[in-house]
């Protein structure tokens, strides 16, 4: 038999305020096993926790019950406790009587009358508990970043420094993401490229981080610490470690009609191509989808250029296994399709661009080489619209856009209509919007000179549609403030597209175990206190994979994040959880039920010979579960159909026997 | 200030529309083909709605320029639906015992060959009790 100990706590007056917590320890006092039950204003204090210490020393208690908030926020704190007492931490049981029970009660009498039955299962429980010991699993010293954007280099750049190896997986022929196509950057307005491409080649340059550009992550399993990851690095038709980059196989290429995605197709490149000059790693690859020597056989001009002799077009996907001892996903962001935005004439008329069409535009880099021309004909555009909130913060009943504020649109339409005026002071620049929103050091003071300095024209209205009409955009819009609907024959017209997480983000989470919002953003563990860590164990984020984020905000999530992962691959060893399933060989009879429901891979089957009672052997198939690879979800247990499997401190029996207390 | 609470109320009901949601985009006025001619815009039509300044739309003749061609509803971000609004406001009249915007009488002049037939009948229907 146990000797419990029952705490009630008052959470000052959270819980007190609907609970009787005298009436609560009065009645807890007589459940079969408890010998001590008491009530304190906050027993998480130090002087609630050393009278938890006293009692057990003084009552020699085997259990402890703790009446108190969730288990999330405490469990962890009284498990401490009772250790330090000299107790079995899994000797402890919280039952939740605040946010399950005062925080949803008005009245005194049901508060209380429930708190008495949630202290009832708990100490039910407790009586069948057993003392539980975490075993150790080794932590592999490496870590994984996918995506090579700003978060990804940043966070692989942090780790390094410490001392630890990361790879970068990179879907794209190079890493630089997002940041790499930008003009200048807000609110300083230094060029992107200036301070972007010295952490690129200090990524090539580190001898902790290996690139693997062109390739995804097909396969994740494992654990914190131990996961094992299937690399695919695409074929790029070109070797490596050979390819010096010179460009040669760029100009004789005869297939130069390729719309070239790093421009947003706004001007082409060749079926070979190095996406830009300071790609890393330099080396060029060939697209399948245009190369005439990959789609036919007929050409193969590369090859007979390269004086490295890098060509090779018979190379095939490669997958490679890595185990890492933490992931960081930077997966980044894209601007959403503007073909649902069908009033903006998007589709029809090349001079309806998307800001990040226009950083191409006025990038030295881009397709105008920095000229700011339109795509139609070339000319100076003279007067240029800017609509801000296209398909942000939108309706969730709405047809089309996002709900949630983009949160970059503000500042970069602001630098964009600053930079337009101060290049080309004949250009009238208007800026539709909402609301502007710029909260940030030096950013509200960077949009106030837009106005002030530079005499961009703002405007509080929306852009209801644009057509049209010869060489000139109608402009139909709101100006609220005048109460007045306004045209305007714009020349240009800049759309601040909402931005939404990249594709690849949904298919990565499913393989990471990891959760995501209904924006298939991933979510933080929590969203003030562990914002850079996911729930799932071992998997960190950085950048605008989390949610929409400028530059420096993803630079110090980017450092956040690879401090919790070198926190991680600093230790030797994990301690793991002990609460994971098992088999009793008796009963098991080898189905597999179990294994097809284990979401972690955690159950093998191995042959074993058992005695039978006529002394004579049989080998059976018994289930065997790793307990360094189960999560202890209990499917299992759910599904086995003899009752052979069991979790370790959430028995069927404990379980049972709290439905038991409360119902009796 | 009692009748213009209740009559808010009446047309928030009868449209479906929640005009809280609305975040003073004025994407409606701005996309509005009949802007000009109205007295009260549509962006304007959703802010009264919600302030219960009622009696000023009641009264407006904004209400029979609206071309309830729904572009306002097809481009609001908020799936506020302005129209509806509008809608809303032009039953609140017509249920008024005796204002109605159209007798039987005014029909016949109405009548010219380029009319079509149905267009009468869904006018008689709209503005009659």
């Amino acid at each position: 038999m146990q000797r419990i100990g029952v705490f009630v706590c008052w959470c000052g007056s959270n819980i007190a305020g609907t609970v009787d917590v005298k009436a609560v320890a009065e009645a807890l006092k007589n459940e079969p096993g408890v010998v001590f039950s008491t009530d304190y204003q906050y027993m998480c204090s130090q002087a609630g926790q050393d009278m938890i210490k006293e009692a057990v020393k003084e009552h020699n208690l085997t259990g402890i019950v703790v009446c108190s908030c969730s288990p999330r926020m405490h469990e962890a704190t009284f498990r401490k406790t009772a250790a330090a007492a000299g107790l079995n931490p899994y000797m402890v049981e919280i039952a939740n009587i605040r946010e399950q029970c005062s925080w949803v009660h008005k009245d005194m009498m049901t508060g209380t009358e429930k708190a008495v039955i949630l202290g009832k299962a708990a100490v039910a429980k407790v009586n069948l508990n057993t003392p539980l010991t975490p075993g150790e699993s080794p932590v592999t010293k490496r870590a994984l970043v996918i995506g090579g954007g700003i978060a990804g280099i940043q966070t692989a750049l942090d780790i390094a420094d410490a001392g630890f190896p990361v790879d970068i997986v990179e879907k794209k022929p190079t890493i630089g993401g997002k940041m790499a196509q930008l003009d200048k950057t807000f609110p300083t307005l230094d060029c992107a490229a200036c301070i972007l491409t010295p952490k690129m080649v200090d990524v090539a340059q580190n001898e902790n981080i290996r690139i693997f550009s062109y390739s995804e992550v097909t396969e994740v399993s494992g654990f914190v610490g131990n996961f094992d990851v299937t690399i695919k690095k695409k074929a790029r038709y070109v070797k490596e470690d050979v390819c010096t980059g010179c460009g040669a196989c760029l100009e004789k290429c005869p297939m130069k009609k390729v719309p070239n995605e790093f421009n947003l197709g706004m001007d082409n490149r060749s079926a070979i191509y190095i996406p830009f000059a300071q790609a890393v790693p330099k080396v060029a690859t060939i697209d399948p989808n245009a190369c005439n020597m990959l789609k036919n056989g007929k050409c193969g001009v590369c090859a007979k250029v390269c004086a490295a002799g890098a060509i090779d077009y018979t190379q095939k996907d490669e997958f490679i296994q890595e185990k890492y001892g933490a992931i960081v996903v930077a997966t980044g962001f894209n601007p959403i399709s503007m073909d649902k935005f069908d009033e903006f004439a998007y589709s029809q008329s090349k001079d309806v661009i998307t800001s990040l069409e226009f950083e191409r535009l006025t990038n030295a880099a881009g397709p105008s080489a920095g000229k700011l021309l339109r795509p139609s004909d070339g000319k100076h555009p003279h007067t240029i619209v800017f609509v801000q909130c296209v398909g942000s913060r939108c309706d969730a009943c709405a047809e089309k856009g996002k709900e949630y504020c983009s949160k970059i649109c503000c500042m970069y339409t602001a630098k964009h209509a600053m930079l337009t005026r101060d290049k080309y002071p004949d250009t009238e620049v208007y800026v539709f919007y909402i609301d502007v929103r710029t909260p940030g050091k030096n950013f509200d003071e960077f949009y106030r000179r837009a106005v002030e300095e530079y005499g961009v024209k703002y405007i509080k209205g929306m852009v209801g549609k644009v057509t049209p009409e010869g060489d000139k955009l109608k402009v139909q819009a709101s100006d609220l403030i005048a109460n007045k609907q306004l045209h305007i024959d714009a020349d240009l017209v800049v759309l601040a597209a909402a931005i939404e997480p990249d594709q690849s983000a949904r298919p990565l989470a499913t393989m990471l175990t990891a959760s995501m919002d209904t924006n298939d953003f991933f979510t933080e563990a929590h969203p003030k206190l562990r914002p850079v860590e996911s729930p799932t164990a071992g998997v960190f984020l950085s950048g605008a994979c989390q949610g929409p984020k400028d530059i420096p905000e993803t630079v110090s999530q980017a450092g956040a994040a690879a401090s919790k992962v070198i926190g991680l691959l600093a230790k030797d060893k994990l301690t793991g959880n002990p609460c994971v399933a098992g088999s009793n060989e008796l009963m098991c009879n080898g189905c597999s039920s179990c294994a097809n429901v284990c979401p972690y891979g955690a159950i093998s089957y191995e042959e074993k010979e058992f005695r039978m009672p006529d002394r004579t052997t049989k080998v059976r198939r018994v289930a065997v579960v790793n307990p360094a690879v189960c999560q202890g979800c209990g499917a299992c247990t759910v599904a086995c159909p003899s009752g052979a499997m069991d979790l370790k401190g959430f028995a069927n029996s404990q379980i049972m026997a709290e439905v038991d207390a409360i119902c009796k | 200030m009692e009748t213009n609470k209740y009559l808010q109320e009446e047309i928030v009901r009868i449209s479906g529309v929640n005009p809280r949601k609305c975040m003073r985009c004025g994407k409606c006025s701005a996309t509005c083909p009949a802007y000009d001619e109205m007295e009260y815009h549509p962006h304007q039509f959703v802010n009264m709605v919600e302030n219960g300044d009622i009696e000023p739309l009641l009264n407006s003749k904004s209400l029979y320029k609206c071309l309830s061609c729904f572009a306002c509803i097809d481009r609001c971000p908020r799936s506020v639906q302005p129209a509806k609004l509008v809608e809303a406001v032009r039953l609140a009249v017509i249920r008024q015992q005796g204002a109605n915007h159209m007798t039987a009488n005014d029909v016949p002049a109405m009548i010219d060959e380029d009319t079509p037939q149905q267009l009468l009948v869904s006018a008689f229907r709209k503005y009659t009790k």
